[in-house]
Parts: structure tokens; C-alpha cells; sequence
């Protein structure tokens, strides 16, 4: 492999890592606050993406095509939707197992991601079929001396650090954040502070759905097939992504999430490897957790006994 | 600890139970079809188009007048493109509904685990589109209504260093895809006796969206063509990403990218592949024409693909069969369909040989000005 | 991790008491007599039901053990179908080379299935052991994934095209003979005196390990022991169905076990029994359903969850209703 080659695999690899990333991120909200893994995080990606699909056409009338601001919009709208959704899942089917073993959620958790799959596959909403995701904004490519580069490769990097940034003050700099911090201290105790905690939990999720919308419209900017499946396969690598860099840990999770990224990029070009690209992921996540078991930036937890 | 056990007695008892009730159906007025098919899953949208051609099939031969008399009841289920799902579909048609023959899968791998059933039960089954030979190599009443792996790639090793005059070529299968290494070896075989090379083998996973890393590689070793055997729905990714890395040499493949969603998710990123598959929209045969009006008025404007036309031949086929046999008995039928000579369906003429594949002619498209036109036939 | 391993199923003392015809014991042989004496009748099933009541069995053997490792053990593994695939490959591998004769080995097929998905879980459980809860869980799921490409890449096993032409060996008999000898093993090994511990490692791995319990050692035994079974599972599984695709060891697959173990209510034999047979029962009976089919599986999940969040069969137990 020489140089350029590996310059242009790196690009590739952050391009595809900032996604992971940034999907990484929502699973990671999540499970900072609640300690379960919302399986449906995936599904709610793939309806942002499906949001925008619908929205961005009378978006596109109004505000004439492809402008940046039209793609605002449309991401805007998605997201807000898809935070709707989500607190509607907590609401509804997560809620009401709050006191109960986080198993119990975690398979309800698994209903509501094999409902929303089924229900979207069905004919009668989205059907099977792969649709074209609209061109929000014009696509380029910049060519360096035989490097090449899309916009996307450079605008999804940016918007995961900026979100990244986004959440980071919204936890530390904040009220709401304070508040989200001592719920995942100790709920109970947060509860008796006077901490809103069912308040607190539903806005975690919508923040969550939200960051989940936005990481699936970038994802089908960058590869304009949408279906209902399309979730899953990004939606797990992230999971990995998020458990690597120390589940619950924002930068840990964007740190899972490039890695992930790239060597996934680099053994997908190599003969030999790419045959193995599905467990790459995996084996990167079993070496990293054999030395250290609560992932590269997670805080080991002392148990009291 | 005695209670803890009671389970399994009581259980033996319950499955003697439901064991017992099950009759047989069948007789009546109708000939029951049974079909299965992927509905839902991961390769929902090829066993949907699939159901639908089968499905407009069956409502054409009804409205028709049915078969000897008899109108056809289609009984279609589900198997959520998951593997042991098909055997119990399967043996739920067979042994609950009694439907005379089975039409179904798309997918190679899950014809296979419904193959066996359909030969110990006596029972044929017509593939519509699985193209891997042992599909059919399960016994004599397993059937299949179009061409096999080692023909179309034959075919495309052949298009390769004849019409492209590429015999440098680097190779991009989905590993997943029983159906996409089938047709590789078939055609690397082919390839390397006709004396190219293959700069390049990569694979992807089904269901992937990002293929830089792959095309990346693959730009490096300098191919004069791509050969990219997979289903439309990766390939136009994979287009798409190739004109973006700058790899501008022509990508090539079988059936599995026929479909309208192959150009409008590509765009104009398909201009300039070519693709080979069981026969060309724009060639209009009557038929051709008349079912892709049906087609579309039936299922609100949604333009078939190689699938739909494919279920819709199988179910042709059978019927056809059913006429010819006058009965609805197993090994009759089985003879009758291994009789088929010259059949006329929507894909095209075709016979079936001795190892129940049809033996048709395959077309080659090319992919100019976002639409798809006819450059050659290969006949067997 | 000093500990040598205990062989798989370490016989329990306390059920080495009884004698033959009391006690548990009754029930496993009574268990094996009826599966035999219906298998003599297979004939007469319809071969639909008579499919899906083996396909019932199958399920009752992976959800028991995996109650082992995720019910009484109290560690979470999604890994189940991996452990399942290799010992369906490798039975099925085997029946293939030994051809002729593969029949009569059929038994030692399915034990050496048993026995290497056995070995694997030893593999799997024994770096598993730094891990617990969530991690734990994606690292298991992570092998099960492992698993399944590795399947998927290995050209001897058939590759992405599945492994095709597996003789039909499993029948009534085999696989409900082998559920009783699953059960039986399994509660008898967690009701022993020895099996005592996998309790405690559930209910405090602390307390546990500074009563003398040395909780590596169950962790491990409750891997490997769960791993033998599935394999056993996976064999029956490869006969029965007469074909192994890679794809249908795949993580979905584990969960849906998971499920199995969740719903019957964790570490409760008969509700995970149960579980197992609605599970596998329930998108049969649904079939009427058509396209919405799934849909309904799905609600009915979150349903049951949302009604019976302890789990859809808790009888009369109430031993760890203070854990």
C-alpha cells in the first residue's frame, strides 16, 4: 500500500468513522442517564432519515433546491420529529418498567426496535424497497494531487465535533445538564433534590432521538439509499463504537467511533480481510475490552461492597 | 423440585395433542399454489417483487377462467429472509394447506432448506430466480425458471474479454450473498480461461453503505473493468462511489442489478456499466410491454424489476404445466414441467433441461443516458 | 484462573442420592420413555406440526441453557447462537464426511458438536470473566458474530451458500430425549450442593467470593456447560432442518433466545420452558396474520413485557423474590 493510498483510506476511514461517531453519540446520552441500551436507537435513525425524505420535497418548494439553509431546515425538522419519537418510546413502553431490572427494558427495548422495523417494512407505510434520499445539498469533490475528497467527507467531522461540543456543555455547563449528571449518579438520590427525573429522562431521550435523526440524514446523504432497515448495521457498529470508548462517555464515544471507522477502512481494503469486515469491529471491541475492561475512556467503577 | 419437572410429560402429552389433529387439506373446487417468499427482513424489496409478479400471474389466469376448470388460490407465506424460517413455511403448505406445488425462493440459500421438502413430500417446486446449480441438484421435483450461475458466468467472463476487451479486471462480491459468489467463481473461472487476470478481489457486506475502502484498492491496481456481481440496491452505492473516488472504468454485472431503483439511486453516476440479465425492457416484445402495464396498474405505478418478471414466469410456467398434466398429482405434474419445451414467458422463450434449469438466452444492457438499452444476446 | 475446569456436567451429589426410579430422576427417564415411544408414531404427525414440535425442542434446550449462564449464573451472554452454529456445523460436517455409517454415529456427532461448541464457550468464557453486565454482553454477542463470519468465509462448511444435503436424523426421540437430559442436567446441577454457587455468583459475586465460592471457576462451568447444550441444540437443529445458512446464527438469533430466558422469568426452568414454547409457537400461529404478522409478534413482546416485567410464568417461587 503506498502513501497516497493510505492517505485516501484515512479520509475514507474518518468519513465513515465521524457517522459511527456521531450515532455513538445518542447511544451514549442515553445510556449515560438510563445504564440500558436503547436498541430502538438505530430505528429511530432510520426514520430521521425516512423524516427527511418526506419533508425535504415541500422544504425544497418553499425554499428552492439544494440551498444549505432548506438543509438546515429539513435536518431541524427531522430532528425535532424524531425527539418527539423518542420521548414517546420512553413514555410508553420504557417508563413503566423504570423500577424494574434493566433486562426487562432491554427487551422491551428489542420489541419496539422489531416493531418499528416490521411496521416500516409493511407496505402500508414505507415498504421494503430502497428509495432515493434526496439531494439536500450539492455534492462536490476536491482533488488533491490524485487525494480525493467529498464535501461530506468534510462536513459530517465537523458536525460531530460540533455536536459533540454541543452535548459536552449541554452536561457540564448546564442546569439541565447538572440535573441529567445527578440523575445518572444516583436516581433516587437525585429525585429527593428535587431533581424532575421523569422530566429529565425524557428530555435525555429526545436529545438522544435528535443526535440519532441528525447522524441518519448524514448517513444517507453520504450513501442516498434509504430503507427500513438501513439502521441496523451503522446502528450496531456504533453501539461498539460506544461501548470501546467507554459507554456513557461522550468524547470516549467519538474516539470508538473513528476508530472503529478506520481500521474497518482499511481492512475492507485489504484482499484477504475485507471477506472479514463484519467481525473487525467486534475483534477490535474484544482486544480493546481484554485490557481495559470499561472501554478506552471509561471510568472502571469500584464496587462497594 | 418434583414441580420443576412436571413439564415434561405434561409437554409430551400437549404435542401428542396438536400432533394428531392435523388433516390434510386439499380437493375442492380450487388448486391451491403454495408460494414462499421473503416479505419482510433483510431481502424484503426481491421477495416482494417476486410475490407481485407471482401474485398479478395468478389474478391474470383467475380472470381468465382458471386451470382445468378451476380457479387457483394463492397461498403465500412469509419467511422474514431468515434461514429455517422456509422449512416450516414450506411443511405448513404442504401438510396443513395441500397445495399442489410450491413457487418460491428468490434467494439460493433459502431454496435450498425448502428443496428437500418439496422432494420427500412429492411436491414440485419451481424457483423463480435462484441461480445456484445445487438448488435443483435436491431431486427431481425442484424446478427452476431461470438460468444458472456457471451460464450467466460463462457469459460475462466471455462480455468481458470480448466486448469490453478488458482482461484486467479487479472483483467486488457480497460475502453475504450466496447468490454473488456463486456467480463470481463461476465467472472467475471463466475468466482466467480466457486468459485475464484479476487485479483485485474484495468483498462487501450486503446491506453496507460505505465502499470507498474497497473502490480505493481497487483504483490502485488499475482494472480496465469492475466486475461488481451483486443486487442493485449495493451496486448503485457502489457506482456512486466509484465516480467519486474518480475510478472512472466501466462496472459490470448480472440479473441482480436489474431493477429501476438501480437508476434512481445511481443517477448518472450508472452511465457507462453494463449489466447482463434475462431480457431487456426496451427489446418490447408484446409480452414484455403488456406485462409491465399490468404490472404497474395493479401495483400503483411501481415499475418491475428482474424479480417480478421472474415470479410472474414461475407461476406462468405452472400453470402452463398444470394444463399440460390435466391433473394436479405430484409426480404428473413433476413430469410435465420437466417437459416444458419452448414456453413463452415475459423474460423470454425458454426450455427446461435435464437438470430442471431453464435454458434461456441472456441479454446485455447498457446503462446510457439513465436508461437501460439492449446491446447483445447470448444464447445457450 | 488457576482453577482446572470441571468436566461439563460434573454429577451432582445431591441427586446421586436418589435412586433410580425417585426423585428428578423419574421424570428424565419418564421424559425420555414418552419422546421414544412417540417418535415410534412420528409417522402419523403432520409433518408441519410435527416440524414446528421439533423446532419447539430445539428451542427448550438453548433457552434452558442459556438460563444457566444468564438466568442462574446471573451473567449475560448474547452469544448463544454462536455457540449453536458451531456445534450445528460441526455435527453436520461430520454426518457429511462419515456418509454411510453417519446414522448410527449420530449420537457421536452430536456429542462432538457438543463438545467443541463447548470448547469454544471455554474460549469465550474465560476472557469474558474481567467483564460484566453490558460489556459482557457485547463481547459474547461480539464472539457469536465471530462465529458466524467465520462460517460464512470457511469454504469447507459451504461458505455463504450454506452447507446443503445434511441427512434427516433428528426425530421426536433425539431431540426430546435430549431436552429431558438438558433440564435434568441442568436444574440437578444448579440444585446440588455444588450448584448452590451459580446462585450465588447471581445474587452477589462479592459475598460470594469472600464466602469461598471461587467465582471464576462457576462462571466458567456455567459457560461451557451452557455452550455443550447449545451445540447439542445446533446439531439437532442441522439434521432437522437438513440445511445451515451463516445467516441464521446471527445475533437476532441469540436475542431471540434471550428473549426466551427474559420472558419465562430469569433462572425459573418451567417459565423459561414455557417461554421457549410460546416463542417458537406464537409466529406459527400468527401466520394468519400475513404481512402484519411481525408487527403483532413484535407488540406482543413489549406487551408481555409491560404486564409481566418479571417474567410471563412466575408460579410459585418465591425463593429470590428478596435478591
Amino acid at each position: 500500500m503506498d502513501f497516497q493510498q493510505t492517505v485516501q483510506q484515512l479520509i475514507n476511514g474518518i468519513g465513515l468513522g465521524s457517522i459511527y461517531a456521531l450515532i455513538a453519540l445518542g447511544y451514549t446520552m442515553v445510556y449515560g442517564v438510563l445504564r440500558f441500551i436503547n436498541f430502538a436507537h438505530s430505528d429511530v435513525l432510520m426514520l430521521g432519515a425516512f423524516s427527511a425524505f418526506y419533508i425535504a420535497p415541500k422544504v425544497e418548494k418553499v425554499m428552492g433546491p439544494q440551498s444549505a439553509a432548506g438543509a438546515i431546515v429539513v435536518i431541524a425538522l427531522a430532528a425535532v420529529i424524531c425527539a418527539c419519537i423518542g420521548m414517546l418510546i420512553e413514555f410508553l413502553a420504557y417508563r413503566p418498567l423504570r423500577k424494574r431490572p434493566k433486562l426487562t427494558v432491554l427487551i422491551t427495548a428489542i420489541g419496539v426496535s422489531l416493531f418499528i422495523e416490521f411496521s416500516c417494512q409493511n407496505p402500508a407505510l414505507f415498504n421494503s424497497d430502497t428509495k432515493r434520499f434526496p439531494t439536500l445539498l450539492p455534492e462536490k469533490q476536491f482533488n488533491f494531487g490524485g487525494l480525493v475528497m467529498g464535501s461530506n467527507d468534510i462536513i459530517v467531522p465537523l458536525v460531530t465535533a460540533l455536536l459533540l461540543g454541543g452535548m459536552w456543555f449541554i452536561v457540564q455547563k448546564t442546569k439541565v445538564g447538572t440535573a441529567m449528571r445527578a440523575v445518572s449518579f444516583n436516581q433516587q438520590a437525585a429525585s429527593l433534590m428535587g431533581v424532575p427525573v421523569n422530566r429529565i429522562i425524557s428530555f435525555t431521550f429526545g436529545l438522544g432521538s435528535a443526535l440519532a435523526a441528525i447522524a441518519g440524514i448524514l448517513y444517507s446523504i453520504k450513501a442516498p439509499g434509504i430503507e427500513p432497515l438501513m439502521g441496523v448495521q451503522p446502528g450496531l457498529r456504533a453501539f461498539i463504537a460506544a461501548v470501546v470508548g467507554g459507554i456513557g462517555n461522550l468524547p470516549g464515544a467519538v474516539l470508538g467511533g473513528l476508530l472503529i471507522g478506520i481500521v474497518e477502512t482499511f481492512a475492507g481494503g485489504i484482499p484477504g480481510l475485507s471477506n472479514y469486515r463484519d467481525a473487525i469491529a467486534f475483534g477490535i471491541l474484544i482486544l480493546i475490552l481484554l485490557f481495559k475492561p470499561a472501554g478506552l475512556l471509561g471510568r472502571a467503577t469500584i464496587e462497594k461492597v | 423440585m418434583k414441580r420443576r419437572h412436571f413439564a415434561i410429560p405434561a409437554f409430551a402429552a400437549a404435542i401428542a395433542a396438536i400432533g394428531f389433529t392435523g388433516c390434510k387439506g386439499g380437493g375442492g373446487d380450487k388448486i391451491k399454489v403454495g408460494e414462499f417468499a421473503s416479505l419482510t427482513g433483510k431481502e424484503a424489496t426481491f421477495g416482494t417483487s417476486s410475490h407481485e409478479g407471482t401474485l398479478l400471474a395468478i389474478e391474470e389466469l383467475n380472470a381468465a377462467g382458471g386451470v382445468l376448470g378451476k380457479k387457483l388460490e394463492l397461498l403465500t407465506e412469509d419467511d422474514q429472509s431468515k434461514a429455517g424460517e422456509p422449512a416450516n413455511a414450506v411443511n405448513k403448505l404442504i401438510s396443513k394447506d395441500g397445495v399442489v406445488a410450491i413457487l418460491g425462493e428468490v434467494a439460493s440459500s433459502r431454496s435450498l432448506e425448502a428443496a428437500p421438502i418439496c422432494q420427500q413430500s412429492q411436491i414440485p417446486m419451481i424457483s423463480p430466480a435462484s441461480t445456484n446449480p445445487s438448488v435443483t441438484q435436491a431431486g427431481d421435483y425442484v424446478f427452476r425458471a431461470c438460468f444458472t450461475d456457471p451460464f450467466q458466468g460463462a457469459a460475462l467472463a466471455n462480455f468481458s474479454t470480448g466486448t469490453l476487451k478488458a482482461t484486467k479486471v479487479a472483483m467486488l462480491t457480497d460475502v453475504k450473498s450466496d447468490y454473488s459468489k456463486g456467480l463470481a467463481k463461476c465467472f472467475k473461472e471463466k475468466f482466467l480461461a480466457n486468459g485475464g487476470t484479476l487485479t483485485t478481489e474484495l468483498d462487501y457486506n450486503g446491506g453496507d453503505k460505505d465502499f470507498k475502502a474497497q473502490l480505493t484498492t481497487i483504483k490502485n491496481g488499475n482494472p480496465q473493468a469492475v466486475f461488481v456481481p451483486g443486487y442493485y440496491t449495493d451496486v448503485a452505492l457502489i457506482a456512486i462511489q466509484a465516480k467519486d473516488l474518480g475510478l472512472t472504468v466501466p462496472l459490470f454485472g448480472g440479473d441482480g442489478w436489474e431493477s429501476s431503483v438501480l437508476l434512481d439511486i445511481g443517477k448518472e453516476a450508472m452511465n457507462g456499466h453494463y449489466f447482463s440479465t434475462h431480457c431487456a425492457a426496451d427489446q418490447g416484445t408484446p409480452k414484455m410491454t403488456a406485462f409491465v402495464e399490468a404490472y404497474k396498474k395493479r401495483f400503483g405505478g411501481k415499475v418491475p424489476d428482474a424479480m417480478a418478471v421472474l415470479g410472474y414466469d414461475s407461476a406462468m410456467l405452472l400453470a402452463d404445466s398444470i394444463k399440460r398434466a390435466g391433473t394436479t398429482e405430484g409426480p404428473k405434474l413433476r413430469d410435465a414441467i420437466a417437459a416444458t419445451k419452448d414456453f413463452e414467458g415475459v423474460s423470454g422463450k425458454f426450455s427446461l433441461n435435464a437438470d430442471r434449469d431453464a435454458v434461456k438466452a441472456l441479454v446485455f444492457i447498457k446503462i446510457d443516458g439513465g436508461k437501460f438499452t439492449y446491446t447483445a444476446t447470448v444464447n445457450p | 484462573m488457576p482453577d482446572p475446569l470441571p468436566p461439563a456436567e460434573k454429577p451432582a451429589p445431591v441427586a446421586a442420592r436418589f435412586s433410580l426410579l425417585t426423585g428428578a430422576k423419574r421424570w428424565l427417564f419418564l421424559g425420555i420413555a414418552i419422546a421414544i415411544l412417540l417418535s415410534q408414531f412420528s409417522g402419523e404427525f403432520n409433518r408441519y406440526y410435527l416440524g414446528i414440535v421439533i423446532d419447539v425442542g430445539i428451542a427448550i434446550i438453548l433457552a434452558v441453557s442459556l438460563n444457566l449462564i444468564n438466568g442462574h449464573t446471573g451473567q449475560f451472554s448474547l452469544g448463544h447462537a454462536g455457540f449453536m452454529a458451531v456445534g450445528g456445523y460441526f455435527a453436520a460436517w461430520l454426518s457429511l464426511t462419515l456418509g454411510p455409517n453417519a446414522k448410527m454415529l449420530f449420537p457421536v456427532s452430536l456429542l462432538a458438536g457438543g463438545l467443541l461448541a463447548a470448547l469454544v464457550g471455554l474460549v469465550v468464557g474465560i476472557p469474558s470473566l474481567r467483564l460484566r453486565g453490558d460489556y459482557l454482553a457485547i463481547v459474547t454477542l461480539g464472539f457469536g458474530e465471530i462465529i458466524r463470519v467465520v462460517a460464512q468465509t470457511t469454504d469447507a462448511v459451504g461458505a455463504a451458500s450454506g452447507l446443503k444435503g445434511i441427512p434427516k436424523f433428528t426425530d421426536l426421540g433425539w431431540t426430546f430425549g435430549l431436552v429431558a437430559v438438558t433440564v435434568y442436567t441442568i436444574t440437578a446441577l444448579v440444585n446440588s450442593t455444588y450448584g448452590r454457587g451459580f446462585l450465588a455468583v447471581h445474587d452477589d459475586e462479592i459475598a460470594a467470593e469472600s464466602s469461598g465460592i471461587g467465582t471464576t471457576r462457576y462462571k466458567v462451568t456455567a459457560f461451557v456447560t451452557g455452550a455443550f447444550f447449545a451445540g447439542i441444540a445446533g446439531g439437532l437443529y442441522a439434521h432437522h432442518k437438513q440445511f445451515l445458512s451463516p445467516t441464521g446464527f446471527d445475533w437476532i438469533k441469540s436475542i431471540e433466545i434471550v428473549v426466551m430466558v427474559i420472558l419465562g422469568g430469569m433462572g425459573r426452568t418451567v417459565g423459561v420452558i414455557c417461554a421457549a414454547i410460546l416463542l417458537t409457537v406464537m409466529p406459527e400461529l400468527l401466520r394468519e396474520f400475513s404481512e402484519y404478522r411481525m408487527i403483532v409478534y413484535a407488540l406482543l413482546i413489549i406487551f408481555l413485557m409491560l404486564l409481566r416485567p418479571g417474567g410471563l410464568f412466575t408460579l410459585n417461587r418465591k425463593r429470590r423474590s428478596a435478591a
